[in-house]
């Protein structure tokens, strides 16, 4: 297989982040981006990082895309009813986003490392080590992460909702 | 010798200064003007049992030190007392004669509302004054120099409700300003030459230089413009008739006997300094001599008896200065010493007077006093005499040794000296004629209420006049068989003089010069006011030229109007409308006004549009990494 | 699974880098060109899985778990962020019978 796996995914991303941008239905936005993430799922098994593929399979392909299908569907804009923005703002657009590849990847030429990835432990990406990292040096962040999910848990119910009439 | 409570000198008027200060409202006046009085004839004592402690002691200076006071770098100005045979006499003279004028004081002030605040200024008065001759180096010195000042403002002022003697405070605090700046730079320049203002430092080092020094020149002319301004010499002597709008006491002790004489003091003090430098001391001269004549010349013709009396000390205070400038350091000091006693009498006396007539200033409203006010009439008649120069009174004495002095110098000067003696006999005659003399000319109503001042006011004039007329034989001349006792004590505090070379017999023709002079001038003086019984004409009567001239005091206030003030009003004028309000308010508001019109047009940048802002940002970041990967390549 | 990675010992760092970037730039294009208010949010999840891959790769060049500890609490940031931004969107269309950002102008001068 060689190299190429890699490349072939990284092209497929590229494809499908494209097509997330640039689909008119919301929908298909939305599908696209599954198939977006399922192609970084799989560089993530490329780098042997297990523990990430599982955590981004299952909270990004799962839980956010599930939430961004559910608003879609709750707000019912399944249809393409986005109003055009001008063509010279896209183009606009699309010309900045060029020039910010550009020099993005112009300016990282002196810090690329052109070696190729040598993996020196296997068990780097593994549960075990991530663990052993997770509630050892970074336990206290970790334990504040979750102060983070509730806050932001309470902030979306107290956000969405609806107000009394009593209350206005 | 016990110089460790000489501290006490200063600090018991300080004390009572603080005692009447506070009690001012709620003391009685009995008990004001017994701590008042009672303080400074505490400070006399003691200065009397130093100065005999002195007197037979062998070796003359002592400094006593208190504590560092300013310890900066190489600049170590300590808070320490020198206590010599100069500051000796001076602490007699300003203890003594302010004794006496507290005492006077109590019955002067007696009506008056601010009894109890007018003793706490003279009691701060007579601290500084203390503490300006007692000073070890210039910056205690200046510490007294200073306080003095304000006292003068505080008591000139002293009625201030009335804005025309607030005016006089005012004028005579910046007049006095003028000169401390000077005061100021010339000690500055001195610290850069010597690296010290101790006197005890400065001194010896000066001895050792050779005269004509470019910078003793200018050390010595700058220390002169802060003694031309606290002793009221040209150009900055017209402050000194302006303060006669405070209490009479006030101008008898501050602007006759001790304040104005701090610029001679201090002078006679840095005496080294002042031979080295020829130029100034010429300069010195020539200033004392034009004053002396200048304000004698204004005193003919005034008509108000305390004016009189100023011009009479601005004159004297010039005499001095000559003495000064014509290297006569102590027969200068003897004057100061001569003139404390005639001029404070001749103040009291007018306050006497004028006391007696309900505040009436006028001689044109006087005359014939002479039998109602027989103790104030005899006393002043003594001072008058002694200041006219009439042997053997006191004045007689230090007058002719100025006199001979200048004679020495240059007979010009001595000319002027002369004339300035003949013009003061003539106007000290005038005024005593004028005032006591002929018949009243007031109204009825204050006739009837003429009457000798009380024991608390003639006492003070007794004895001052006794010591006008004997205050003389302090240092009588050679010429006479004398040892010249003060000149012998004065070497003791290094202060000494040229030596006379004339022959006696010059020296007794030039006596017999002035003291024709004198007699003369108050010959023409009776035959002009007794015989013929003349009385100065109303303020808007015509006037021949030269009178009209001395009359508005050769327009000298008028002329530093147009040639200081309106300049100086002009240009703050043109500060304040042009450069202040156009030049600084447009700056100002024209940095306002940009910021508000940028902003007027820079907040439409905020569209609203978050993807805009996002554009930006966008812009932003490549623009930086085009600066990062420039840069790196 | 080490099989499959021992294949990939040859891809250079560089191109995890330039695959980034280009993941990145395309999720600010989305940002820059779309009106709906989900599809930008969508561009914006878009770049956080740029950057948390490249953190990954960047932790196995270094031989350092750091970076994947990272990774995990960026996916919890995004969590976090998705439920939040997602609900203030909900709001937004309530109030406004739009999720287009261009209506949201009113916070200018």
């Amino acid at each position: 297989m060689g190299t190429s796996v890699f490349y072939f995914v990284a092209t497929l991303s590229v494809i499908f982040a494209l097509m997330v941008v640039f689909a008119k239905n919301p929908i298909h936005s939305v599908l696209y981006l599954i198939l977006t993430f399922f192609t970084f799922t799989v560089h993530y098994v490329l780098l042997n990082a297990q523990f990430l593929a599982v955590v981004n399979f299952i909270v990004y392909m799962g839980a956010i895309m599930v939430l961004f299908l559910f608003v879609l569907m709750l707000l019912n804009l399944n249809k393409d009813n986005e109003p055009n923005k001008s063509a010279l703002l896209k183009i606009v657009g699309i010309i900045a986003g060029g020039c910010l590849v550009v020099t993005l990847i112009g300016s990282l030429k002196s810090v690329a490392i052109a070696n190729p990835l040598v993996l020196k432990n296997p068990n780097l990406g593994l549960v075990e080590n991530l663990g052993k990292e997770l509630f050892g040096p970074f336990m206290l962040p970790f334990e504040l992460s979750s102060l983070l999910l509730l806050s932001a848990m309470v902030g979306a119910v107290l956000l969405t909702k609806k107000e009394e009439k009593a209350n206005g | 010798m016990i110089t460790s409570l000489l501290w006490l000198i200063p600090v018991l008027p300080l004390l009572g200064f603080v005692i009447n200060g506070l009690g001012r409202n709620t003391l009685s006046k009995g008990a004001v003007g017994f701590i008042g009085s009672g303080v400074v004839l505490a400070s006399f004592i003691l200065s009397v049992c130093f100065f005999f402690e002195l007197s037979s002691s062998v070796e003359k200076q002592f400094t006593v030190n208190f504590f560092d006071w300013i310890s900066v770098g190489d600049l170590k100005i300590p808070l320490s007392f020198l206590y010599d045979p100069l500051s000796a006499i001076m602490l007699l003279i300003i203890t003594g004669i302010g004794f006496l004028i507290h005492i006077y004081s109590t019955a002067y002030m007696h009506e008056d509302a601010g009894f109890g605040k007018f003793f706490a200024y003279l009691n701060l008065f007579i601290f500084f004054m203390l503490i300006l001759v007692l000073g070890s180096n210039y910056i205690v010195m200046f510490i007294g120099w200073e306080g003095v000042g304000l006292c003068s403002y505080l008591l000139i002022g002293f009625w201030f409700t009335n804005s025309s003697y607030a005016s006089a405070a005012k004028k005579a605090f910046v007049m006095n300003r003028i000169g401390d700046l000077g005061f100021l730079l010339g000690v500055f320049l001195m610290f850069q030459v010597f690296g010290s203002l101790e006197f005890a430092k400065v001194f010896p080092q000066a001895a050792n230089m050779v005269p004509g020094n470019n910078t003793m020149a200018i050390i010595g002319l700058l220390l002169f413009i802060g003694a031309c301004g606290k002793s009221a010499q040209l150009p900055l002597f017209t402050w000194l008739p302006d303060a006669m709008a405070g209490p009479t006491p006030v101008s008898a002790l501050i602007h006759a006997a001790t304040m104005v004489t701090a610029g001679i003091y201090m002078i006679a003090r840095s005496s080294v300094v002042f031979d080295l430098a020829p130029i100034t001391q010429n300069i010195i001269a020539i200033v004392g001599a034009a004053t002396a004549l200048i304000a004698a010349l204004i005193a003919l013709t005034q008509t108000d008896i305390k004016k009189v009396l100023a011009y009479s000390t601005v004159s004297q205070l010039g005499y001095m200065f000559l003495g000064l400038g014509v290297g006569a350091y102590t027969g200068s000091f003897f004057h100061v010493l001569t003139h404390a006693f005639f001029k404070a009498l001749l103040f009291l006396g007018a306050g006497a007077v004028i006391h007696s007539l309900h505040h009436e200033q006028d001689m044109r409203h006087m005359g014939g006093l002479k039998a109602k006010l027989k103790t104030t009439f005899a006393t002043m008649m003594i001072g008058t005499i002694a200041i006219a120069g009439i042997p053997p009174f006191s004045g007689f004495f230090s007058k002719d040794e100025i006199l001979a002095h200048a004679y020495q110098h240059s007979p010009v000067l001595w000319g002027i000296g002369v004339l300035t003696a003949f013009l003061t006999a003539f106007y000290m005659f005038r005024m005593m004629f004028l005032t006591f003399y002929g018949k009243f000319r007031g109204s009825h109503h204050t006739e009837e209420h003429i009457h000798e001042s009380p024991k608390s006011m003639t006492i003070p004039l007794v004895v001052l006049a006794i010591l006008a007329a004997v205050g003389g034989l302090l240092n009588i001349p050679k010429a006479f068989g004398g040892n010249e006792w003060l000149a012998h004590w004065l070497t003791g505090a290094k202060v000494t003089q040229n030596h006379l070379e004339l022959s006696h017999s010059t020296e007794f023709t030039l006596m017999g010069v002035s003291v024709l002079a004198a007699v003369v001038a108050i010959l023409l003086a009776y035959s002009k006011y007794v015989k013929k019984g003349e009385v100065p004409v109303a303020d808007e009567a015509p006037r021949t030229a030269l009178e009209k001239l001395s009359y508005h005091k050769f327009y000298l206030d008028e002329i530093y109007d147009t040639i200081i003030r309106k300049p100086l009003d002009a240009f703050s004028t043109f500060f304040y409308k042009i450069i202040d309000n156009k030049v600084i308010d447009g700056l100002v508001n024209g940095l306002g006004w940009t910021a508000n019109e940028g902003s007027k047009s820079l907040r439409l940048l905020q569209s609203g549009n978050v993807g805009y802002y996002i554009m930006m940002m966008v812009i932003g970041i490549v623009a930086l990494l085009l600066y990062t990967y420039l840069s790196i390549a | 699974m080490g099989s499959l990675f021992e294949n990939m010992q040859s891809v250079p760092l560089n191109h995890y880098i330039w695959f980034c970037a280009i993941i990145f730039t395309i999720g600010v294009v989305g940002v820059l060109t779309r009106r709906n208010a989900i599809v930008i949010f969508m561009s914006v999840e878009l770049m956080l899985n740029a950057v948390n891959l490249l953190l990954a790769a960047f932790s196995v060049h270094h031989n350092d778990p750091s970076g994947q500890v990272f990774v995990f609490f960026i996916m919890a940031l995004a969590a976090a962020e998705v439920a939040v931004g997602l609900s203030i969107i909900v709001m937004v269309y309530r109030n406004t019978q739009s999720i287009d950002i261009n209506v949201l102008n009113r916070l200018k001068w």
